[in-house]
C-alpha cells in the first residue's frame, strides 16, 4: 500500500490490511491499455484499501511467468494492433484463465479483451482472430464505429455509465447474459440493444470512461466476490462515493 | 467566375467581421463559386507550402516556423489561430491577397488538422511537410490512435520535397518507410530527456515499469533537443552544440522548437539562401507562446499561467514542466466537441505532484470526473464548482497573494480568457 502522502487529506476510510490480501493482476497493460485501463486497476488497488483489505497489483505482459494466487483478473481494451500482439502468449494462458474463470474469481474485461475472451473476432477483410472462448460470444468488424457516451440499465448494478469506441460488434450465445440494456448509446452490436456480458463472476463490457470510477457497484462486486472466494466473507469498509455520484449525474447529463 | 471571385470572398470576409462572425463563411464562399482559387494562389509561391500537422503543438510550432523563416527575410503567408481547416486557409488568403487575387509572399507556413489536411494536400500537393506526434487525445474522432498515423503518411505520401519527422514517435518515424522520392529529415531529443516525453506506448500500466526491450536504432537527426534548462535549451545541429535562451516553457514546446529549427533549416537551405544561424536562433529565443499555450499573465500583481492539456502525454508534461511548488492550482475540463468527449485518458495522467499542495479549485463540465480522479490519486481537493466563471472568481479571490496556475482544456481555456480579458490584458490574436 502507498504511504499516506504528506498533505493530503485521507479519502475513505482505510484500515489498510487488517482483513487481508487481495491480489490483482492486469492483463497485457502494454499493449492493452487505450482507454484509462490504469484507471479501473488503480480503484480496486484503492477501493481494496478502503474496505480494509490489502492491494497487490500485479502486471502480466507478454512472455512472463504468470502469477499464483490471483483474486482479480483485469483485461483492457487496445488497438487491433495490440490485440496481434498479445494474440499467441493469450492462447497459451487460456488454461490458466479457463481454471480460474470455472473456479468463480471475479474479472473484469474491457473491449479488445472483452472480444478476445470470446470465440473469434472474425476482421471486416474476413480474417478470423480466435478467442480464448470463455465467453459464449462472437465478434464481427464493421465499417461502423461506435462512439460516445453510454447509460446503461442493469439490474445488478444500477445504471452503468461510460464510453464506447468500437468498430467489432459483438453478440451472445446461448452461455452468457447481458450487462444490461442500452439507455444511450450503442453497446454490444446496433441491433439488440444489449451491452457487455456476465458469465459467472466475469464482468465484459465495451465501456470505458474508465468504467469502475463512476460505477463503484461493480468495482466492489469484485472487491467482495473475491474476498468471499478467499476467505469465505466479505467485511466492507465504507468508502466516500459523493464525488462518484456527481461525476455520475453530470455524466447521465452529457449528450452522446 | 474567376475574375469577380476573389472580390466577391473579401466583401463577404469584411461583413462577416462587421458582424463578429468566424473565419469560414468567406472561404466556403470562395471554396464554392471559385474552386481553384486556393491552389492556384499558392501555386504562385517561390518556395511553396509547407504544411505543419500533427495531434499537438501544432499552434505553437507553426508560430516559430514563421518567426523563424521571417528572421531569415522571407515573407510568410500563415493561417492564424484557429483556422486550422481547408476553409480557414482560403479565407486568410482572402484576407492577404490584394483585389486581383496575387499573394505576395514567398512561402506559406499553414497549420492543418489532420483529418483536414489529407484533403487540402489532394488539391495543394505541398513541398514540405511537418509531422510532429500522434497522441492519444481525438479518439473520438479519429477511433483509434494508428487511424490518425494513416492520415499524417497521406500528408507525408503527397509532400514533394522534404518531409520532417519526429524520431521520437514511433508511429510518426515509421512514415519513412511508406515514402519513396521524398527527402526524410528528423528532429530528435536526446536520450536523457526520453523519460519526459512518456509516448503512447510508454504509458501504461503503473510508473516506473521497464521500458520494453529490443527497440529498433534510431536514425540519425538533423537538430536533436539535448538539454532543457530553466530558460534556456541546448540544440545540436551540423555536429554542434549551441545554448539559446528561450522565452517558451514547457519541454514539449521546446522540442517542438526543434521541429521548427529542422524546417527552417530545410526552407532556407535549400537553393541558393543558406539559413543564418545566429539570426535564426536570435529569432527562436524570441518566439513567445502562442494563444493560450503556456501564456503567463498577470493578474492582482501576480502571475496567472494558462497550462493547455489536450491528452495524457500533455497533461503529464504540463505537470512535471511546471512545478506545482509555491503556485495556487485550478483544474478546467470541459469535455466538449473540440476538446474531445472522451474522459478515460484523465486517468492515465498522474497526479502524485500536486499532493503537496493540493488542487485549489476545479471546474468546467467535467470537474466532478476530475475531482474523482484526484480522490483516488489521493490529492486534496478545495472546491467543485463546473461553472467556470464562479470558480475562477473564487480561485483569483482566495488566492490573492500567490501565483496561479490553471490547468485546462481547450474550450475551458477559451471561456477563461474571456473571463481574464475582463480584469487583465490578454493577448489578442487576429
Amino acid at each position: 500500500m502507498t504511504a499516506e502522502p504528506t498533505g493530503a487529506e485521507p479519502t475513505g476510510t482505510e484500515t489498510t490490511g487488517s482483513k487481508g490480501t487481495i491480489r490483482v493482476v492486469q492483463l497485457y497493460p502494454r499493449d492493452m491499455n487505450i482507454y484509462g485501463d490504469w484507471g479501473n486497476a488503480l480503484v480496486l488497488k484503492r477501493r481494496i484499501g478502503w474496505h480494509g483489505y490489502t492491494p497487490e497489483l500485479l502486471e502480466y505482459n507478454v512472455g512472463d511467468e504468470f502469477p499464483a494466487d490471483v483474486d482479480i483478473i483485469l483485461g483492457g481494451g487496445g488497438q487491433d494492433s495490440g490485440q496481434l500482439v498479445i494474440q499467441d502468449d493469450l492462447h497459451s494462458r487460456a488454461g490458466n484463465l479457463t481454471e480460474l474463470a470455472e473456479d468463480g474469481a471475479p474479472m473484469l474485461v474491457i473491449c479488445g479483451l472483452y472480444q478476445l475472451f470470446g470465440r473469434f473476432f472474425k476482421t471486416r477483410t474476413g480474417s478470423v482472430i480466435p478467442g480464448i472462448g470463455i465467453l459464449d460470444v462472437e465478434t464481427h468488424g464493421t465499417d461502423e464505429r461506435l462512439i460516445g457516451n453510454v447509460k446503461v440499465a442493469t439490474a445488478e448494478f444500477g445504471e452503468v455509465l461510460g464510453y464506447e469506441n468500437h468498430s467489432g460488434q459483438t453478440t451472445l450465445g446461448s452461455g452468457v447474459r447481458p450487462l444490461g440494456t442500452v439507455a444511450k448509446g450503442t453497446g454490444n452490436n446496433s441491433s439488440d440493444g444489449h451491452e457487455g456480458a456476465r458469465f459467472r463472476n466475469i464482468v465484459a463490457s465495451y465501456l470505458h470512461g474508465s468504467l469502475l470510477p463512476k460505477n463503484p457497484a461493480i468495482a466492489d462486486f469484485l472487491i467482495r466476490t473475491a474476498a468471499e472466494r478467499k476467505y469465505g466473507t466479505f467485511v466492507p469498509g465504507t468508502p466516500d462515493d459523493h464525488y462518484a455520484a456527481l461525476a455520475r449525474e453530470h455524466a447521465a447529463r452529457r449528450p452522446r | 467566375m474567376l475574375y469577380f471571385s476573389v472580390p466577391l470572398g473579401k466583401l463577404v470576409r469584411r461583413v462577416s467581421r462587421l458582424r463578429g462572425g468566424g473565419s469560414a463563411l468567406p472561404g466556403l464562399v470562395v471554396e464554392k463559386i471559385d474552386p481553384g482559387f486556393m491552389q492556384r494562389t499558392l501555386a504562385t509561391l517561390p518556395h511553396g507550402v509547407a504544411v505543419v500537422s500533427g495531434t499537438n503543438g501544432k499552434t505553437t510550432t507553426t508560430k516559430m516556423v514563421v518567426e523563424l523563416l521571417e528572421s531569415q527575410g522571407l515573407k510568410v503567408f500563415t493561417n492564424r489561430t484557429g483556422s486550422n481547416f481547408t476553409r480557414g486557409v482560403a479565407a486568410a488568403l482572402l484576407g492577404e491577397v490584394d483585389w486581383r487575387g496575387r499573394l505576395s509572399a514567398d512561402v506559406a507556413v499553414l497549420e492543418l488538422d489532420e483529418a483536414h489536411a489529407v484533403h487540402f494536400v489532394n488539391s495543394v500537393p505541398p513541398r514540405y511537410s511537418l509531422l510532429l506526434n500522434v497522441l492519444r487525445d481525438q479518439l473520438d474522432r479519429f477511433g483509434e490512435i494508428d487511424n490518425t498515423a494513416q492520415l499524417l503518411q497521406q500528408i507525408a505520401a503527397k509532400t514533394t520535397g522534404t518531409v520532417v519527422l519526429n524520431r521520437e514517435d514511433p508511429r510518426v518515424a515509421r512514415i519513412a518507410d511508406t515514402l519513396a522520392g521524398q527527402e526524410v529529415r528528423y528532429f530528435g531529443l536526446d536520450d536523457s530527456l526520453l523519460s519526459t516525453f512518456p509516448n503512447d506506448d510508454d504509458m501504461r500500466a503503473a510508473p516506473g515499469s521497464p521500458v520494453p526491450a529490443n527497440l529498433p536504432e534510431k536514425p540519425p537527426a538533423d537538430v536533436v533537443l539535448r538539454r532543457v534548462g530553466p530558460d534556456t535549451a541546448d540544440f545540436e545541429y551540423d555536429g554542434v552544440t549551441v545554448t539559446t535562451a528561450m522565452k517558451l516553457r514547457g519541454v514539449y514546446n521546446i522540442f517542438n522548437a526543434a521541429a521548427a529549427l529542422t524546417l527552417a533549416r530545410s526552407i532556407c537551405g535549400g537553393g541558393a539562401a543558406t539559413a543564418d544561424h545566429a539570426t535564426l536562433l536570435t529569432a527562436l529565443s524570441q518566439v513567445a507562446p502562442a494563444f493560450g499555450r503556456g501564456e503567463s499573465l498577470t493578474v492582482d500583481g501576480q502571475p496567472l499561467d494558462l497550462v493547455l492539456v489536450k491528452n495524457p502525454s500533455g497533461f503529464r508534461l504540463g505537470l512535471k514542466s511546471f512545478p506545482a511548488s509555491g503556485y495556487a492550482t485550478m483544474i478546467a475540463i470541459n469535455d466538449n466537441y473540440a476538446d474531445g468527449r472522451d474522459m478515460s485518458w484523465l486517468w492515465d495522467v498522474e497526479f502524485d505532484s500536486l499532493r503537496s499542495g493540493g488542487v485549489d479549485q476545479l471546474t468546467g463540465s467535467r470537474a466532478y470526473d476530475m475531482a474523482l480522479r484526484l480522490q483516488y490519486d489521493e490529492v486534496r481537493i478545495g472546491a467543485v464548482q463546473p461553472d467556470i466563471t464562479t470558480a475562477l472568481a473564487a480561485f483569483i479571490r482566495e488566492s490573492k497573494a500567490k501565483p496561479k496556475r490553471i490547468f485546462c482544456t481547450y474550450t475551458a481555456m477559451l471561456a477563461i480568457r474571456r473571463e481574464l480579458s475582463k480584469i487583465t490584458t490578454v493577448e489578442v490574436v487576429s
